[in-house]
């Protein structure tokens, strides 16, 4: 079980104790998880387990019923605008230019548009958008899509981010390529992500440690290291290690395996 | 091929069919199937449109003026009170039904009291263009707020944007496809809601000349504005399509056959 860190500690984010029920039915019980600096922490679970909940607890869209959510140690439940998330959709605006769409946390914050426009337009080249800037949404693909809608969450916050299942609409081709080419950018980004999959193998890959959140109602069930550097190439998707992790993570989601 | 193909036939096949309409109705006029007292045939329409023009031009002018002063206005309150409807969940229940009640009344029975209380000139037209207009704005307008993705919305949220951010960002920006819909009808009931209007009494417009020639009995030059009437409100709507293609070039990219990147 995760010990809940708050002031004093090095943890980034932490969300602790966290209870949710709606309509009397209790979603998440007890809920304490945490994000360290540059870490990029995973939580798995089955669909309806809970998952976005926790998210929408933790960005403050939604106040928990018992539980406090720090940000470096300052205590954020309920509050929302400080920590970026994702939402599972990529939610670009179909009627904004590539680059107003990313620029639309900087234009919150109160930016200038033409100054919005250019600190957004300058991380284009870094996130493998370069050119795509007065494109519409509707004319990018899949991968690029989410590419854009990342790089909005970087601008909205370059410290924490929350990730709803962002690569889960894409094919496995094109998600085997956003994987590599996320691996690569959070290695120059330094951005401590935490991310919802019920991908286990996305999990073991990308992350450096897993929560998996089991149950009903939800709780933490596990909490597994992936130690493993980083970056981690396709070798180790094939790896005896890498399916070590995966018989461990299926076990303590109450999935029996064959030995 | 095919589409190009599809394209000319869509655009040569409603002519013919006006081509043979005018063409049959060309026939019985001159064959005196039907006297020309009672329907005049298509050139002598077409003459009165000719020699009549700077007359017609002049009347045109005082409906169009009406019909964009009512329509602009209409606009404008279309956008503020759909926009205060949308912000206070009480004045959208309170209002609704009324603005619901005010269709019901036929345009015909409010334009003669118009006439008695604001005059003859151009305001009582007005009134009538915006009372007719405001209706179809302030619904399409407030269906498309309301119609906004939640998801977004909580995405805005979640980056901590102000009530007035998520309404500009995401349900002005999002409900403009709906408000052309609702431009296009009400460009059309401008028009013909100045000329009702102007049936009832003023000093020019289309309306006016409409019942003057009525009144002499000259059916050809009655067609002419009839025509005209219709004409103009092609033209609007023509107009409004042209503001969406401005408006939002994110619409018509596909039709351009532009690629995905």
């Amino acid at each position: 079980m995760t010990t809940c860190r708050n002031n004093g500690s090095a943890a980034r984010l932490s969300a602790c104790h966290i209870t949710k029920s709606f309509d009397g039915v209790t979603i998440l019980d007890d809920v304490s998880i945490h994000l360290n600096e540059r870490e990029i922490v995973s939580l798995l679970g089955v669909s309806g387990g809970g998952k976005t909940t926790l998210f929408n607890v933790i960005s403050g869209l939604m106040k928990p019923d018992s539980g406090q959510v720090f940000l470096n140690g300052n205590e954020v439940t309920g509050q929302a605008g400080q920590i970026s998330y994702m939402l599972q959709k990529d939610l670009l605006l179909p009627y904004d230019s590539v680059v107003d769409n990313v620029a639309l946390p900087l234009l919150i914050r109160g930016a200038k548009k033409e100054e919005a426009r250019a600190q957004a337009a300058a991380h284009f080249e870094e996130f493998g958008l370069a050119g795509m800037e007065y494109k519409y949404p509707s004319q990018l693909s899949g991968g690029m899509r989410q590419r854009a809608a990342l790089l909005r969450t970087y601008l909205f916050s370059d410290q924490v981010a929350l990730l709803d299942e962002p690569f889960s609409a894409l094919d496995t081709i094109t998600k085997g390529e956003i994987h590599r080419w996320y691996l690569d950018v959070m290695d120059r980004i330094h951005l401590s992500t935490l991310f919802i999959t019920h991908d286990i193998d996305e999990a073991i890959l990308l992350s450096d440690r897993v929560y998996i959140l089991a149950g009903r109602p939800g709780r933490i069930a596990a909490e597994i290291a992936i130690d493993r550097a980083r970056p981690r190439d396709r070798e180790f998707t094939l790896s005896e290690e890498f399916l070590r992790y995966k018989r461990q993570i299926l076990e303590s989601m109450g999935m029996e395996t064959k030995k | 091929m095919n589409k190009k193909a599809d394209r000319v036939i869509s655009k040569v096949a409603p002519l013919c069919l006006i081509s043979a309409i005018l063409i049959l109705w060309q026939i019985a006029s001159s064959t005196g199937l039907v006297p020309g007292y009672m329907l005049p045939s298509p050139i002598s329409v077409v003459k009165a449109l000719i020699n009549d023009a700077p007359l017609l031009a002049d009347h045109a002018k005082t409906t169009l003026t009406e019909s964009f002063l009512g329509l602009s206005t209409a606009i404008v309150m279309a956008f503020v009170t759909a926009g205060l409807m949308d912000r206070y969940l009480f004045l959208e229940k309170a209002v609704y039904p009324l603005l619901v009640v005010t269709q019901t009344v036929p345009t015909v029975a409010i334009a003669p009291l118009l006439v008695l209380w604001l005059g003859y000139g151009i305001a009582p037209k007005v009134v009538l263009v915006i009372l007719t207009c405001y209706f179809p704005l302030t619904i399409s307008l407030l269906t498309g707020f309301a119609n906004a993705d939640k998801d977004a919305i909580n995405l805005m949220r979640a980056m901590g944007a102000t009530r007035w951010q998520i309404f500009w960002h995401i349900k002005l920006k999002s409900s403009m496809n709906q408000f052309f819909s609702g431009l296009r009808v009400s460009a059309s009931y401008a028009i013909v809601g100045a000329v009702i209007s102007e049936w009832l009494g003023g000093l020019g417009g289309l309306g006016v000349y409409m019942t003057r020639v009525k009144k002499s009995f000259a059916f050809d030059k009655m067609f002419a504005v009839i025509f005209l009437i219709c004409f103009i409100s092609l033209a609007l709507m023509k107009l409004v399509d042209l503001l969406e293609k401005k408006t939002m070039p994110w619409k018509y990219l596909k039709e351009n056959g532009e690629e995905r990147y």
